[in-house]
C-alpha cells in the first residue's frame, strides 16, 4: 500500500475537477504507483465530488487501471493469436522461472507482477510484452533473461 | 474468376511532404470545396468499417452547433493491426495536418487524439512534434488545437461512441445509435471521428487531388491501404498496397508456400480458406479490412485460432448487452465442449445460430462481428473444430 500524499491534489490541479478529468487523474496515479488503492479512489472521488462507486466503476472497466496491488514493474505478455503462435508459452515459462511466480502473481519483494494482455500491436515482431509502458519485441528466452536482469539491477 | 488487380505497392502514407504547403493550399479553400474534394476521391474509412469520409465531414459541417470536435481514433486494438502505430511513429505531422483540414472542413477548433494505452511510449515524441505543428498552424492562419487522451487497455474503446465515453471519464460502454457522432458525439457535440490512416489519406488527396487519388484502387475501393501482415509469412510487417487485389495475389507475395487460410480484418474479420483465395477481392466490394492480414499455414489448428479469438472477445466484451456478453461466453464454452466430445458435432449448428442472433441483437460492432470469424472458421474448417 502507499500514501498518495499530494499526488491526487497535484493531478487535480493539472487536469481539473471535471468528470472528464477522471481518466487522466487515475492514469497519473497508476503511472506513479502501478495500481489504485481504495483510499486513492476515495480521495479522487472527494476531489471530483462524485461517488467513490463511480470512480471504482470506471477504474475497474479498464485493464490497465488495476485496483489490485501490483509490483513496481508490471509485465504484460501478449497472448493473442500471433504471439501465441510464435512462442508466447516459452516466454511465460522463462519469466515464471526467473521470477518464481505464476501469471497473475507479484514477487514477494514487490518488484514484479506478471500478467497476460490482449493484442498490443506488435504481431509482426511477436512475441511481445510490455514492462510498464515500454514494449519489448521478438522475444526469446535469452532476451528475457537479459531484460529482466537489467530491471532487477535497477 | 473475378477481375482483380495485381499487387501494386505505393508509398504515399509514409512519404515525407511539406505540411506547410498543404495547409496553405487548404486555407484558401472553402469548407464546401474541401468536402467536395474528399467526396469526389471516394475515400472510405480506413479503420475497418469503411464509411465514406466525405459524408461524415459533410454531415458534421451541416450541424449548426458552435462547438464541434475532430477526434482521431488511435485506439488501434484489432488483433493483427499495427499500422497506426507506425504512421504515428513516422509521420505524425500528417495526422495532425489531416485533423486541421477536417477541422477547417467541418468548422471545429479542437482536435483530440485518443491513443491506446499500449502506445503510451510514443507520447513524449508525439507531443514534441505536436508543439512544432501548433506553431506551423498559427503561422498558416489556422485556429485549431490538438490534444492527446490516453486509453487504458480496453479494445472496445476503439468503437467510436465507447471512445467518447472514455474521453468523458466513464466506462467505455458503447452508446445507442442514432444519434450518430456527427450530430451528438463527444460531450454531446457534433463530432467527426476518423481513423489515423484516414486522416493521412485526406492530406494525400489534398496534395495530389481526387482525380489522381482515384486512379489507385478500384471503383468501390479507391486509393491504397496500409496492410499489417503477420502470422506465417517470411516477411511480416507493414505494406502500403493498392486496394482491389485478389487474396491469391496477396498470398503469392506474402505467403510461405503453405498458406492454408488468411484471416482478413482481424478477430472481427473473416477467415478465407485457400479454395476461395482467387475469388476474394481485398476491398470494400469483397472482404474489407482495417489492414489486419494474418496468414496461417497448414501446421496451425484452426480450433486454436478460433479459441484464441473467442477468449479475446469474451474478455473484451464490455458486458453491457446480453447477446454479446453471454453470447461470447457460450460460443467459447460451446466449441470446448464439442472438442472434448461432450457435445455432438451438430451442436456447432446451434452455435452458428447463436452467432447470427448476436449479429442482429448486439448493441455495437463488437458483438455484431464475433460471428464473422466464428462462422467463417467453423464453416470452412469444421473438422478441425470437432476432431
Amino acid at each position: 500500500m502507499y500514501q498518495t500524499n499530494n499526488l491526487v491534489k497535484d493531478l487535480v490541479k493539472k487536469y481539473g475537477r471535471r468528470r472528464d478529468s477522471l481518466m487522466p487523474i487515475l492514469q497519473g496515479i497508476v503511472e506513479k504507483h502501478n495500481f489504485l488503492t481504495d483510499d486513492a479512489m476515495v480521495e479522487v472521488a472527494t476531489e471530483l465530488d462524485i461517488s467513490a462507486a463511480e470512480v471504482y466503476g470506471t477504474a475497474s472497466f479498464y485493464s490497465f487501471l488495476d485496483t489490485e496491488p501490483r509490483g513496481k514493474y508490471v509485465i504484460r505478455v501478449c497472448k493473442t493469436i500471433t504471439c501465441s503462435m510464435k512462442g508466447k508459452h516459452e516466454i511465460i515459462e522463462a519469466l515464471e522461472d526467473m521470477l518464481k511466480i505464476k501469471v497473475g502473481e507479484t514477487t514477494s519483494n514487490g518488484m514484479f507482477t506478471l500478467l497476460e494482455t490482449n493484442c498490443m500491436g506488435w504481431c509482426h515482431k511477436a512475441p511481445a510484452m510490455l514492462i510498464n509502458d515500454t514494449p519489448y519485441t521478438e522475444l526469446t528466452r535469452g532476451k528475457i533473461i537479459k531484460v529482466i536482469k537489467e530491471y532487477m539491477e535497477k | 474468376m473475378m477481375k482483380t488487380k495485381k499487387i501494386s505497392k505505393v508509398d504515399l502514407i509514409f512519404e515525407h511532404i511539406d505540411p506547410r504547403e498543404i495547409l496553405i493550399k487548404v486555407h484558401g479553400m472553402s469548407s464546401e470545396e474541401i468536402i467536395e474534394e474528399i467526396l469526389e476521391s471516394g475515400l472510405k474509412g480506413r479503420g475497418g468499417a469503411g464509411f465514406p469520409t466525405g459524408m461524415k465531414w459533410k454531415f458534421c459541417s451541416e450541424e449548426k452547433e458552435k462547438t464541434k470536435y475532430i477526434v482521431c481514433n488511435a485506439d488501434e486494438g484489432e488483433p493483427g493491426t499495427f499500422k497506426d502505430r507506425e504512421i504515428l511513429d513516422r509521420v505524425a505531422y500528417k495526422v495532425y495536418a489531416g485533423m486541421a483540414i477536417a477541422g477547417k472542413a467541418v468548422g471545429a477548433k479542437t482536435g483530440i487524439i485518443y491513443l491506446r494505452g499500449e502506445y503510451k511510449f510514443l507520447l513524449p515524441q508525439l507531443r514534441m512534434e505536436l508543439d512544432s505543428f501548433h506553431k506551423l498552424l498559427k503561422e498558416t492562419g489556422y485556429d485549431f488545437e490538438i490534444d492527446f487522451r490516453l486509453g487504458s487497455g480496453a479494445y472496445i474503446c476503439g468503437e467510436e461512441s465507447a471512445l467518447f465515453e472514455s474521453i468523458e471519464g466513464k466506462r467505455g460502454e458503447p452508446r445507442n445509435k442514432p444519434p450518430y457522432p456527427t450530430t451528438a458525439g463527444l460531450f454531446g457535440k457534433p463530432t467527426t471521428i476518423n481513423n489515423v490512416e484516414t486522416l493521412v489519406n485526406s492530406v494525400i488527396i489534398m496534395k495530389y487531388g481526387s482525380d489522381r487519388y482515384k486512379q489507385m484502387g478500384t471503383r468501390y475501393s479507391t486509393g491504397a491501404k496500409v496492410f499489417s501482415v503477420s502470422g506465417d509469412t517470411p516477411i511480416p510487417g507493414i505494406y502500403e498496397l493498392e486496394l482491389g487485389m485478389s487474396l491469391f495475389e496477396f498470398v503469392k507475395e506474402f505467403g510461405d508456400g503453405d498458406t492454408k487460410t488468411v484471416q482478413v480484418g482481424g478477430a472481427a474479420g473473416f477467415c478465407v480458406p485457400r479454395k476461395l483465395f482467387a475469388n476474394t477481392v481485398i476491398g470494400f466490394e469483397g472482404v474489407p479490412t482495417g489492414g489486419s492480414m494474418k496468414l496461417f499455414n497448414s501446421s496451425r489448428s484452426m480450433y486454436n485460432v478460433l479459441h484464441n479469438y473467442l477468449e479475446f472477445f469474451t474478455e473484451e466484451s464490455c458486458g453491457q448487452c446480453t447477446p454479446c456478453r453471454v453470447g461470447c461466453q457460450q460460443l467459447l464454452k460451446g466449441i470446448e465442449s464439442v472438442k472434448k466430445g461432450e457435445s455432438q458435432s451438430t451442436y456447432l449448428n446451434e452455435l452458428i445460430k447463436l452467432a447470427d442472433t448476436m449479429k442482429i441483437a448486439s448493441k455495437c460492432g463488437l458483438g455484431q462481428s464475433v460471428g464473422n470469424a466464428f462462422k467463417s472458421i467453423v464453416e470452412n474448417f469444421r473438422e478441425e473444430i470437432i476432431y
